[in-house]
């Protein structure tokens, strides 16, 4: 294996990173430029919100009935397991919703970017868009930003609901809670805190997703090899950024809120 | 001062339609090309040879504004592209044709999509489009292609789709990137046929990069026949002016005359390169 220069390859991750940003920058600035792609960002709204609603519901059931059984026997321990629905709505609206429907998204949207605008860039198409007279991150980045922004927006509180239903099934099938004591107990101490935090995540991370996932895709090189490269890279980058500006995204609404 | 025939979008007859000066690139510390300076007057066609790997390509890229130099200055058109913004560049490539070497057809779009895009992006109406789309493929021959999408081409007809894309727009400029690279020799001439009408058809100035020394020679010594339908070759002792050569070594250019200077050449390296 070839030894790599560290002064290179640190040069190397610093330029990519003003690649990233000036991209991201550009894309964003573009929502302001005319032409705007309607026709493009409801493609990618369907193919990226209405596309992945089924997972989406299928996560948020599931983690919702996982989260009521998993607290249940905890809150047993002090008797007070009227409370399942508080715990389950506070994880699922804060945290679990918006970033376990992020992660779901950076699988399946960020590593279709990466992949269909590698296999584009690696055809030369996007040069041949280029050589159309036409800008490509106003016709390819900036649509698939607004759509995911948007759709994610929506699919968290999708997930939100249907992770709440989730622990609502299993609290009055399994665990002898009231439908009534499920659902007091979901909103009662609920705050406006806590659904800004849960729907303010969602805006950053779907613009994580949408704009890695870009990236990694206008940045192919190598054929098809790159191609896959480049999608995995695509995964790995968007979810671990999610995860990191996820903890600070809460430290910053903790000490906004206060909790 | 810029040439006002060239501000309003009309070059004269003998205008430089795109020069390149001194103009130098490299990759990785590699240079690509060195000190290349050439003129394409309109009308005329020039064809770039050279080996693989001698930044023919890359020239053309150059002459899009695809690529920047590194040294030297590139005008079209009339207008200094060197350091140019993206945005005006747009503008200015509309007047531009490109065929990539292997062809880069939108392939999630149709044939008929493909052809229509830079119509599309000027809002043209879509009785309009459809009439000029079935005219460009018509021209190329293929206008029974409209509903399908490139995948279901051969590699000669997603070329000819290209240079459809290519002259929807009727542009002052077109590039040419191995047009023929990798068909077979029946399809090749069909492609050159086509470039020959392209040009006698519409007096469009082009640059025509190839390695194939045979489409080069052909396009000097053969013009489009309306009357026939067919390209025929020139009469005897008479040259066709209008298709001139460039020869690039190791991104150097060691020629840039007629194809008579050419033949007439003693250079050592351009001689065993035409032999």
């Amino acid at each position: 294996m070839p030894f790599v220069d560290p002064e290179e390859a640190i040069k190397e991750r610093v330029l990519a990173v003003q690649e990233y940003s000036q991209l991201s920058g550009e894309a964003v600035a573009n929502l302001f430029r005319k032409p705007r792609y309607v026709a493009d960002m409801l493609t990618q709204a369907d193919f990226i919100g209405v596309g992945s609603l089924p997972i989406v519901i299928l996560t948020g059931l599931s983690i919702g009935a996982v989260l009521a059984l998993q607290t249940s026997s905890t809150l047993q321990q002090f008797g007070v397991t009227t409370l399942t629905g508080q715990l389950v709505s506070f994880s699922m609206i804060k945290e679990i919703g918006p970033v376990l429907t992020s992660l779901m998204l950076a699988g399946r949207a960020a590593t279709g970017m990466a992949s269909e605008l590698g296999s584009m860039k690696v055809t030369e198409q996007i040069d041949a868009m280029r050589a159309l007279g036409t800008d490509p991150i106003k016709k390819l980045i900036t649509p698939r930003v607004v759509a995911t922004v948007v759709m994610l927006f929506f699919l968290s509180i999708i997930s939100d609901l249907f992770g709440l239903f989730g622990g609502y099934i299993v609290a009055v099938s399994l665990l002898g809670i009231s439908t009534r004591q499920y659902w007091t107990s979901t909103y009662q101490q609920l705050q406006f805190a806590d659904v800004f935090q849960g729907l303010i995540k969602p805006f950053f991370f779907g613009l994580i997703i949408s704009t890695v996932g870009c990236y990694y895709g206008f940045s192919t090189k190598g054929g098809t090899q790159g191609v896959g490269r480049s999608t995995t890279q695509a995964m790995v980058a968007a979810s671990v950024l999610i995860l990191i500006f996820d903890f600070f995204i809460t430290r910053f609404m903790i000490g906004v809120f206060g909790r | 001062m810029p040439d006002p025939a060239a501000s309003n979008g009309h070059p004269q007859p003998s205008e430089v339609m795109l020069e390149f000066k001194d103009v130098e690139l490299g990759f990785d510390q590699h240079l690509v090309l060195r000190g290349v300076s050439f003129r394409l007057h309109r009308g005329e066609t020039k064809v770039v040879f050279g080996v693989a790997g001698s930044g023919k390509s890359v020239m053309l890229k150059l002459a899009l504004g695809l690529l920047q130099p590194d040294h030297g200055t590139i005008t079209v058109l009339g207008q200094d592209i060197t350091g140019m913004a993206e945005q005006e560049l747009y503008q200015l490539r509309r007047n531009i044709g490109m065929v990539f070497q292997e062809s880069a057809l939108f392939d999630s779009l149709t044939v008929e999509e493909n052809v229509a895009f830079r119509l599309v992006e000027e809002h043209v109406s879509p009785e309009e489009i459809r009439e000029r789309v079935t005219e460009a493929l018509r021209f190329v021959e293929l206008e029974h292609t409209l509903e399908k999408f490139p995948a279901q081409l051969s590699g000669g007809m997603r070329r000819r789709v290209a240079i459809a894309r290519a002259i929807i727009t009727h542009p002052e400029i077109i590039l040419y990137d191995s047009p023929t690279g990798g068909l077979d020799p029946i399809t090749s001439t069909t492609i050159v046929e086509l470039l020959i009408k392209q040009r006698d058809v519409y007096q469009t100035s082009a640059l025509m990069v190839t390695h194939r020394l045979q489409d080069g020679f052909t396009m000097a010594t053969h013009c489009y026949d309306k009357e026939k339908g067919q390209m025929v070759p020139v009469k005897e002792g008479r040259e066709n002016t209008r298709t001139s050569f460039l020869i690039l070594r190791d991104g150097k250019v060691i020629f840039d005359g007629s194809g008579q200077e050419l033949a007439r050449s003693t250079d050592e390296y351009i001689r065993e390169y035409i032999s």
